[in-house]
């Protein structure tokens, strides 16, 4: 089967669902939905072989090839252990939302159109080779997270963590599909693989930069790092196995494997080096650190989340360190990269399994709120135990994958002593100390979760339902989890050797041709000589006794003040947003046209005259001017009389008939300039809107019923200024345009044709109906327009008149 | 009280057709000298508000029983269709053609298809101008 046409699978599958729901539905849904993903894991299982002895595969469906633009299939290492995550996890969770989701309480169409949706959105951007095509897939990823997080919409708290999540997330997508665009054109290629084989040559281009901080703010949005980790913990009103499924193993990891694919690029700059290694700490941090302030479980394992993901995005940072080394040290910096993608398969294993019990633990008791759970030990024995493999995997202790991954993570951390770049000899201490303190923070949170939901003692009458132990099937998701976090921890290499080595050579192309040249082994036992033990004995001993003395220590949560939090920060941003932009626009969208008149005009001014400023254009030759005759001088006095007169009037009547005035003497000018045509027309077009004008004064109110005493016409100095400005423009614009004629006039032409071509001698009218009579044409078709406007205006008076009588005319 | 305007009725009598005249020469003359379709349909107006002003809306009407709005279709559809009738010779959009003819009565006359247009213009004038006058001064 084609690998594109795989990556289409679920969404194709997608258009059946509906018709199944409605018509079978007897059955739940998700069966027909688990078919789905479990055919692609076993599709994708076919292919581990073939991958661990260094083949890949491609497949490419084009898309709009003018563009170059086409779905590709790229399958290495990396992308097929994120599609065997995908479907795999993808399976797991299809399999518990059977338990989990009511067949008749809910929408199941629409749940599992969205998840199907999503599961081809990421199976799309984890195996796309075309950076556009990748986006794509990207984009759809956030809608169908955000259609999933909104899937109860009926609850205010779900729609506003869909919206969060959507703004965020989209924000960085955006922000990446203009780094992918620079990329684009700075390697003439949309290719990722073409990419990473001229990135060497790209490396100083001066936009490579921006590129890299474009494409890492859509990494770090959508995986949750520091500050845009705060989407994550409000989209946990999500259905559980949403929860599980996108914010654990899945959607989040999409910015981790962003990374990780474009580490071969970009790594090759050390802003990309400090900027992901230290983010990615300081996600870490700052995660594990607010988890143990949360009180609600699908909370905890939110900021569990968070901090996790930074744990893996550091690990691939100090592995691009790689790049930037040479000889034995390329080895020691490599195997951060093999422990960030062993840890995050880890991660998606016990992850996927917390969120699971913390939804059977909702499912069964009603509450999530983990002061009201407790002694649920004895009730829910299997929920428990596979909470506290989770946990304490999670936590990194033995005999779970998690302490392998964890042991290897405090390695990796303590080599960046190895790297001596920009004074790091003494201040890479930094970074052991900040991963010790998060692990602490880590075991604490971890052993919080578990035990007080399942130990202490059990408050029936605060639980809205009596609790009870799940049914096997929502059981059998997490337990396949937990028992696999059991397996991994035994037999580490294997995982290692199938899964870890292969994506570790797509990341680090350069040192490693084939996964089998990656020489790491994961050990359980470091021996007695190893530093990352005796922290993590440390860990152990100092998370044991901070989760002793819990409520000891936790007031000072309370001394972190709501505003200055990342989501006070978000709420007031948006806020501002919303009311920042309706304040600024009723600043300048007054609704009155004469503020409109007084911008478009303001406009004319600094446009023009700045355009003539900058281009120095203003030009003023006496040359090709006419000598002035008496008469003109005579009639322009009258024209300026008049044009003042209308502007200084306090009577109406009298500003119309000076208007006339200025009309006729117009026409004056038009004889004395010897346009007989025009005059004619002047003169009796002018009669008929002077005799309009007075029709329409006649039915006007009295000017100045209200402010009787006042001026008129209030003088104000900007319309002064404005005016002034609009009529000195124009002047110069004239006179510049006068001053320098470019060509010649073509009206030569018309005075040599008019009596053989046209046949005619009123060179006016011949031009009028022969020469242009199109223009014409029109014109007489703007005024029937005009005259069927009035009719239409008198005649259908909709509005109602005074004294509520509705007045229809004939 | 009713007005008594016999001055003005009577002379109008006379100026009305003095003034259609003026309209139908400007508006012959119009390829040659000053005038065409426009100012020639402007002054029939004018010719027509004349009686207006001398009889009372309902008079006129009956006088000159005339609906103005299809006056103006009318001139817009025969400027339309000489615009259009040169496609029928092959030949652009808007050409025009002429010639000199010896008609009975009136001679070597020359009979121009742009004058068919300015008909067009004329009517559509005198229909949208009178359609406006009429429509604002029968409005109560």
């Amino acid at each position: 089967m084609s690998l594109v046409f795989a990556i289409f699978t679920p969404v194709i599958a997608a258009l059946l669902i509906p018709l199944l729901y409605k018509r079978v539905s007897a059955i739940h849904t998700g069966w027909f939905v688990l078919l789905i993903p479990v055919a692609l894991v076993s599709l994708y299982a076919t292919y581990i072989p073939p991958i661990i002895d260094g083949t890949t595969y491609k497949d490419e469906l084009p898309w709009i090839p003018s563009l170059g633009l086409s779905f590709i299939s790229y399958l290495d290492g990396l992308s097929l252990l994120f599609s065997l995550l995908i479907t795999g996890i993808g399976a797991l969770v299809v399999l518990y939302s059977i338990f989990y989701l009511d067949k008749k309480k809910e929408k199941l169409g629409n749940f599992y159109v969205y998840l199907l949706l999503f599961m081809s959105a990421m199976l799309g951007v984890v195996q796309s080779d075309h950076l556009i095509s990748l986006y794509f897939f990207w984009e759809l990823t956030s809608i169908s997270s955000f259609l999933l997080i909104g899937y109860w919409y009926t609850k205010d708290r779900s729609r506003f963590g869909a919206l969060k999540s959507m703004m965020i997330t989209v924000f960085g997508g955006l922000m990446m599909l203009g780094g992918f665009v620079i990329l684009g054109i700075l390697g003439d290629t949309y290719s990722i693989r073409e990419l990473i084989a001229q990135a060497p040559d790209l490396v100083d281009h001066k936009f490579f930069v921006w590129a890299l901080v474009l494409v890492l703010l859509g990494a770090f949005t959508k995986s949750a790092q520091f500050p845009f980790y705060i989407w994550l913990p409000d989209a946990m009103e999500a259905p559980t196995p949403v929860s599980a499924y996108l914010h654990s193993a899945t959607m989040v990891k999409a910015g981790l494997y962003l990374v990780a694919r474009f580490t071969p690029i970009f790594a090759l700059s050390e802003v990309w080096v400090w900027l992901v290694t230290g983010i990615g700490i300081l996600t870490l941090l700052w995660g594990s650190f607010f988890a143990v302030k949360q009180t609600d479980l699908k909370a905890i394992l939110a900021f569990s989340t968070v901090s996790q993901l930074g744990l893996i995005m550091s690990l691939l940072g100090i592995g691009s360190i790689a790049y930037h080394v040479t000889g034995d040290l390329v080895t020691t910096f490599t195997f951060a990269t093999f422990a960030a993608i062993f840890h995050l398969m880890n991660h998606a294993t016990f992850k996927g399994s917390l969120f699971m019990i913390a939804g059977i633990v909702d499912h069964e008791t009603g509450t999530r709120d983990i002061r009201k759970l407790g002694g649920l030990m004895s009730l829910m024995p299997i929920s428990f135990t596979i909470a506290l493999i989770g946990s304490l995997s999670m936590a990194g202790v033995p005999p779970f994958n998690g302490f392998l991954s964890k042991e290897m993570f405090l390695d990796a951390v303590l080599n960046l002593k190895n790297f001596d770049l920009h004074a790091l000899d003494s201040w890479w201490i930094l970074f052991p100390i900040i991963a010790w303190i998060a692990s602490v923070f880590t075991f604490v949170y971890s052993l919080y979760f578990v035990f007080h939901t399942f130990r202490g003692k059990h408050k029936p009458e605060q639980l809205p339902k009596a609790a009870h132990e799940a049914p096997v099937g929502m059981l059998l998701s997490p337990g396949i989890l937990a028992s696999l976090v059991v397996i991994i921890f035994f037999v580490p290499n294997f995982f290692g050797n199938t899964f870890i080595k292969p994506a570790v050579a797509a990341i680090q192309p350069l040192a490693y041709q084939v996964p089998a040249d990656v020489g790491f082994t994961i050990k359980a036992w470091h021996g007695f000589d190893s530093l990352a033990m005796y922290m993590t004995l440390g860990v152990f001993l100092v998370g044991y006794l901070l989760f002793k003395t819990i409520p000891k220590w936790s007031p000072i949560y309370k001394t972190f003040p709501t505003k200055l939090s990342l989501n006070g920060m978000y709420d007031g941003l948006m806020r501002l947003g919303d009311s920042g932009a309706n304040r600024f626009s009723s600043i300048y969208m007054t609704g009155s046209i004469r503020s409109y008149f007084v911008y478009m005009f303001t406009a004319i001014i600094v446009l023009l005259g700045g355009t003539m400023w900058i281009k120095d254009a203003f030009v003023i030759s006496y040359e090709n001017l006419a000598p002035i005759r008496f008469f003109e001088i005579l009639i322009s006095i009258i024209l300026i009389v008049g044009t003042i007169t209308i502007l200084v009037t306090k009577s109406r009547l009298t500003a119309i008939i000076a208007l006339g005035a200025v009309g006729y003497t117009v026409a004056l000018f038009y004889i004395l300039f010897k346009a007989p045509d025009l005059a004619l027309t002047q003169l009796v077009i002018e009669t008929v809107s002077v005799a309009l004008f007075l029709g329409a004064f006649y039915h006007l109110p009295q000017m100045n019923k209200h402010e009787k005493g006042k001026e008129d016409r209030g003088f104000r100095l900007g319309n002064f200024l404005i005016a002034l400005g609009v009529g000195v423009m124009v002047t110069l614009i004239a006179i510049s345009s006068h001053s320098q004629k470019l060509i010649p006039s073509i009206s030569e032409y018309y005075k040599e044709t008019v009596y053989s071509e046209a046949g005619g001698g009123n060179i006016v009218n011949v031009i009028l109906v022969d020469y242009r009579g199109f223009d014409t044409l029109f014109e007489i078709s703007v005024l029937t327009i005009a005259s069927l406007g009035i009719i239409g205006m008198i005649t259908l008076r909709l509005a109602k008149k005074k004294g509520d009588r509705k007045v229809e005319n004939k | 009280m009713k007005t008594n305007d016999l001055i003005i009725q009577t002379t109008t009598k006379v100026v009305f057709y003095i003034i259609f005249l003026f309209s139908i020469h400007i508006f012959f003359a119009g390829h040659y000298t000053p005038g065409g379709g426009f100012v020639g349909g402007l002054l029939m107006s004018s010719a027509i508000v004349l009686l207006l002003l001398a009889f009372d809306l309902k008079t006129v009407q009956a006088m000159l029983p005339v609906n103005y709005t299809v006056v103006t279709a009318i001139g817009l559809l025969i400027a339309l269709a000489t615009a259009s009738g040169s496609i029928f010779f092959n030949v652009p959009f808007f050409t025009h053609a002429f010639d000199y003819y010896n008609l009975p009565l009136l001679g070597k006359t020359s009979i121009h298809t742009a004058m068919f247009f300015d008909t067009g213009v004329y009517l559509v004038v005198v229909g949208v101008t009178m359609t406006i006058i009429q429509m604002i001064g029968g409005d109560e």
